[in-house]
């Protein structure tokens, strides 16, 4: 694990799209005229005559995304979390979900670590509504790596996806050679007997930071690393439930519809475990730092350790 | 085709309307018929299409924005051949391909799903973008009711459209002059049409729907109009050819009972045959 690489997820996503659209010559990518944030702009500007900048309009460019998938063009819309599953979520699921078009969507900007501008642009809610689509497939990467590895999944596979990527840098964790990348596949990424953290985003380096410390004290944490909210790796998560016996969840998202909502759906079937939900809890953010406002909510490190002791009771 | 020939056809279209709302108990005949003179010229004469071969790659592309009439559609996609006319029947039932609205997943000859008003020009939009960027010549054309106009996203698509320079574009307007809650100039009205869709650079054609001389001649123009995408206002009756339903907004989304429609099939058994007669 390295610890001083810091990088935001939205700068792997440009990155990504530049290096998939030598590969691919039928990948496009879609802005509502924030390329510059969505940092997309690497693209257009290696791929001009590729990139279409739909102005300020969302809805209508997810369905133009729609259009271009039918004359065999891969789109990746870009616009920020809210906007993209928020304003166009109707479009999203009427000219994307339901036909199971082969539109991608990368949603910038996910989350309260969007910071200064506040509440307005902090979505804690894309999880929840894309979750809810039949067909779609829902991403959050935890760090560079994870997030270029998902937007090549997202082009390996075919029907609609959804990836969520933040604007703040956060460590990269996942640097390791045997990382291997999957659509539905999560990854523990540190053993543990007493409790599991499931995480996604942001919030795995958290959680991992939070075993660190929980180790020292004689509490043994396993983690879990969720990129892929959907489709599910309920097997996985199941198998470490039963193990434990006691499972907390992270994310930075509403509490209500997204990972943690996920996970008890799985749980609740097969291994009807305690659950405490890390997140939102059902509250806007507000303007801040990315750093103080993740203290603040208890998403970091720290905040993360807080609440796993008070809810193993230790 | 000739427009008599023309006329026989949109009849049978507007017979397959009227048989498939019946028999489904629910639908939306009116925008349907007003706009059957349209379908019909699109697919028996405009467009370059393969019934056999529904999903021919360099086909023209046909997204029906206002996707509630979409009885008219599939009534044009049957006579067309594309699926057996006597499948009209099973309009909305359970276990029919024939869906309320649009589905390009299960419905031969469908391009685009639809319903949700204001969606289906930005896919259109976007389709005919595609070509643009594949370096393909096909064209595409999209149907939009005039309350349909109302939508924001209808503006976002036609600034894109224009601001694009989208030639291979045609936006049809049926404009029937009515939407569910009434006039559509009564309700919030989007007139006017022609000035509107000039301002967001279109080249525009206003058209009596139901004159195929009028209909041939506009979508010609629009073919030959390069550097801008063609809007044609296709002034229309709504329920055109059934005399209990023109110009009734209460046939918007209703379908007729057993008395209405034998009514409704001897108006049209009667202008078959004054066509025949011609």
């Amino acid at each position: 694990m390295s610890e001083v690489k810091k990088i935001a997820t939205r700068e792997s996503y440009g990155n990504a799209l530049v290096e998939l659209g030598a590969e691919y010559p039928n990948l496009v990518v879609l802005d509502a005229d924030l390329a510059a944030a969505t940092k997309t702009g690497v693209f257009k500007k290696a791929y001009p005559d590729r990139h279409i900048d739909c102005g300020i309009a969302e809805c209508n460019m997810v369905g133009i995304a729609a259009g271009l998938s039918t004359t065999g063009l891969i789109p990746f819309v870009s616009s920020f979390a809210m906007f993209a599953a928020g304003r166009a979520f109707e479009q999203v699921r009427n000219s994307v979900g339901y036909p199971h078009l082969n539109v991608k969507i990368g949603a910038t900007h996910a989350g309260i670590t969007v910071g200064e501008d506040g509440a307005s642009h902090q979505c804690n809610e894309d999880i929840a509504l894309m979750r809810t689509i039949p067909g779609m497939v829902v991403m959050c990467p935890a760090d560079d790596i994870e997030a270029k590895a998902a937007v090549r999944a997202a082009v390996e596979h075919e029907g609609p996806v959804f990836i969520r990527f933040g604007r703040a840098a956060c460590p990269v964790i996942n640097d390791r050679p045997d990382y291997k990348f999957e659509i539905g596949k999560g990854t523990v990424v540190r053993e543990g007997t007493d409790v599991t953290i499931v995480a996604t985003g942001i919030c795995v380096g958290s959680a991992l930071e939070a075993a660190e410390k929980l180790a020292e004290e004689g509490v043994s944490a396993e983690v879990i690393n969720i990129c892929t909210i959907k489709p599910l790796d309920e097997e996985l998560i199941v198998a470490s439930a039963k193990k434990t016996g006691k499972v907390v969840t992270a994310e930075e998202h509403s509490v209500i519809g997204g990972l943690g909502s996920a996970v008890c759906d799985a749980l609740c079937k097969a291994a009807p475990v305690p659950v405490c939900k890390i997140g939102m809890q059902d509250v806007f953010g507000e303007s801040g730092s990315a750093a103080a406002l993740v203290e603040k909510y208890g998403l970091d490190g720290a905040g993360v350790y807080k609440t796993v002791k008070e809810f193993i009771g230790k | 085709m000739e427009n008599l020939e023309l006329q026989k056809k949109a009849n049978e279209v507007r017979k397959g309307i009227v048989t498939a709302v019946h028999s489904a108990k629910a639908g939306h005949p009116g925008g349907s018929l007003s706009a059957a003179d349209v379908y019909t010229y699109l697919y028996f004469e405009e467009m370059n299409i393969d019934p056999a071969n529904p999903k021919m790659e360099d086909r023209d592309r046909f997204v029906l924005s206002k996707g509630h009439t979409a009885p008219g559609l599939y009534s044009t996609l049957a006579n067309r051949g594309f699926f057996p006319v006597e499948d009209l029947t099973t309009l909305r039932k359970l276990g029919s391909y024939l869906q309320g609205h649009p589905d390009m997943k299960h419905i031969p000859g469908v391009d685009m799903s639809s319903g949700s008003l204001g969606q289906g020009i930005s896919a259109a939009v976007g389709m005919a973008l595609g070509a643009k960027m594949n370096g393909k010549d096909f064209r595409v054309y999209t149907l939009l009711g005039d309350g349909e106009l109302e939508e924001g996203q209808v503006w976002e698509a036609s600034m894109f459209a224009g601001h694009r320079k989208l030639d291979n574009l045609v936006v049809i307007v049926d404009n029937n002059g009515l939407q569910i809650d009434g006039k559509i100039d009564d309700v919030c009205s989007p007139y006017p049409i022609d000035k509107k869709f000039e301002a967001f650079n279109f080249h525009v054609i206003n058209v009596d729907a139901h004159d195929f001389d009028a209909l041939r001649s506009a979508f010609k123009e629009a073919r030959e109009t390069k550097g801008m995408p063609t809007a044609i206002i296709a002034h229309s009756l709504k329920g055109k050819g059934v005399s209990f339903m023109e110009g009734s907004v209460d046939w918007h989304g209703k379908a007729p009972n057993d008395e209405q429609y034998a009514v409704a099939m001897a108006d049209l058994e009667r202008i078959g045959e004054e066509l025949c007669q011609k």
